[in-house]
């Protein structure tokens, strides 16, 4: 019978102890952030989808054709073709094209360009209504840009 | 009174009942599918496969380096864990020497990878249990640890951070300040979390007694991690086998007495003050120096190799079977929650269903780590 006593009050105390946690969380600061309303600034080093990256001198994009981010991906989400073109050294860029939905985001392909013509984009809010918007003409979109 | 049905089925009527594959307390998709005595557990199967991609299979059938991203995807709570191990087996395969600095850093994130993973095992099994609170406070640590790592990784949960011959990216002072920032934060936190939960009668009674596993069950079952440990044996890969740089610091093993539920609970909390005892060694100790090996392209010879680390849910062991190709020929993971879940039956014999709950928690399982 002592025990059931000394249980009630060890357990009514441990209880009180509890609430007295909670509530001085009641009165700390609070650590919400309101979503849509309000914004979290994205860290720099935020892996995103990837992008073409704007040479500011040149005004275009960087990419030499070399294929080795299409070959570093282990997802196969990067196509990318060239061709040669007269009076131009190496080869032109046609296409460049990111398949989202089977991209596993894990930075390989960044790492493997040489010239530093793909980064990371920063945007994170990319819900959609069909697989088609999730396929990328990162081409198309570095030219919109520049 | 009986009713008509009751008289039908006899004074011995049993029925089955399936828990999952979609029930909040099995942490992902396991079925589990128990023969009732009323509310009595009488027989246990767990059902697995519902959350299979071919992990293993996979991995023969692209280079070595493609599989970096796959080791987060098997333990989500533990990803850079799980990548330790592997970049661990290509470098003792190839013979890789990684930089000291590399090797820090790897201990520093791995280390807060094990606390953030114990934060969400602890706090989602008080939520099992019935407590909403501690997992929104365990929540909010966390949240500091992963804007830690995702200022230096980019990514907040299936990091891909380390490479085969060091870590992707080095860490600036900023990291640091944080870190030292968090582990003062971290052990102010502890006794609240042992106010608000560790104390607290409801939690005791229902833990206290629930789920033994003695020193024999635990060895017979293959149990590795905390669970192991709860039952009073001091094994850890980071003590028994030192790998990375982990001989070099000075923590300890904590074991628990009963090896009942509450004993496990106690093991991952002092795991979390262990692990910040090795951070800060680490963080004094951080030598300068560069933190990718030279030899960027490894090659794997033909032949096998093992490599064994401790992840957050225990004893994890990659094996390769190489060819002379840059594609395994074979890789084979052990994991430890597969090993984990395997005394479920023998240890929920005979007890209620919310007891069930409570020992199945205690376990501390994530399901896309035995599907894999």
């Amino acid at each position: 019978m002592s025990g059931y006593f000394s249980d009630l009050i060890t357990g009514s105390k441990s209880l009180l102890v509890g609430l007295g946690v909670t509530l001085k969380a009641l009165v700390s600061p609070v650590v919400t952030v309101q979503y849509p309303r309000e914004k979290i600034d994205v860290s720099p080093a935020f892996r995103g989808h990837i992008d073409l990256m704007k040479d500011e001198t040149t005004g275009t994009h960087r990419c030499i054709v070399c294929l080795s981010c299409m070959k570093a991906c282990p997802c196969q989400c990067i196509t990318v073709e060239g061709e040669k073109q007269e009076g131009v050294k190496g080869k032109v860029l046609t296409l460049f094209t990111l398949d989202f939905t089977k991209c596993s985001l894990c930075g390989l392909c960044v790492e493997s360009c040489k010239p530093h013509a793909i980064d990371f984009s920063d945007e994170y809010e990319l819900a959609g209504f069909s697989r088609e918007e999730f396929f990328y003409d990162l081409l198309k979109r570095v030219k919109e840009r520049a | 009174m009986a009713t008509k049905l009751e008289r039908m089925a006899g004074s011995k009527h049993r029925f089955l009942l399936n828990m999952g594959p979609q029930h909040p307390s099995t942490h992902g998709v396991l079925r589990v599918v128990l023969e009732m005595d009323g509310e009595y557990a009488m027989e246990l199967d767990p059902v697995l496969g519902y959350g299979h991609r071919m992990h293993e299979k996979m991995a023969e059938v692209r280079p070595t380096s493609g599989f970096y991203p796959n080791t987060a995807r098997m333990d989500y709570l533990g990803a850079i864990l799980f990548s330790h191990g592997y970049v661990g087996l290509l470098e003792r395969m190839a013979g890789v020497e990684v930089p000291e600095r590399a090797e820090y850093i790897r201990v520093i994130t791995a280390e807060l990878n094990r606390i953030s993973s114990h934060l969400v095992g602890i706090g989602a099994y008080v939520l099992d249990l019935g407590a909403f609170t501690p997992i929104l406070y365990a929540f909010d640590d966390r949240e500091k640890i992963l804007d830690i790592l995702e200022a230096i990784t980019g990514s907040r949960l299936t990091y891909c951070y380390f490479r085969a011959g060091g870590v992707s990216r080095d860490i600036d002072d900023t990291f640091i300040r944080r870190t030292r920032e968090f582990i003062d934060r971290m052990r102010n936190r502890m006794p609240m979390y042992h106010d608000l939960v560790t104390d607290n009668i409801i939690f005791l009674k229902r833990t206290k007694e629930i789920g033994l596993i003695d020193r024999d069950m635990a060895i017979r079952y293959g149990l590795t991690g905390p669970v192991l440990r709860g039952s009073g044996i001091a094994y850890d890969v980071r003590k028994s086998e030192p790998y990375s740089i982990y001989d070099r610091f000075d923590f300890e093993i904590p074991t628990g007495e009963n090896g009942d539920s509450f004993d496990r609970y106690l093991v991952r909390m002092e795991e979390i003050v262990q692990s910040l005892r090795i951070i800060e060694q680490a963080l004094d100790a951080l030598p300068d120096g560069p933190v990718m090996a030279k030899t960027k392209k490894i090659k794997l010879p033909a032949g096998e190799c093992n490599y064994t680390v401790e992840a957050a849910r225990g004893s994890l062991s990659y094996y390769l079977v190489g060819d002379g190709s840059d594609t395994p020929y074979r890789l084979k993971i052990r994991v430890p929650s597969y090993a984990n879940l395997s005394p479920l039956p023998e240890l929920c014999r005979g007890i209620l269903l919310s007891d069930l709950v409570t020992a199945m928690g205690s376990l501390d399982l994530v399901i896309p780590e035995i599907d894999r």
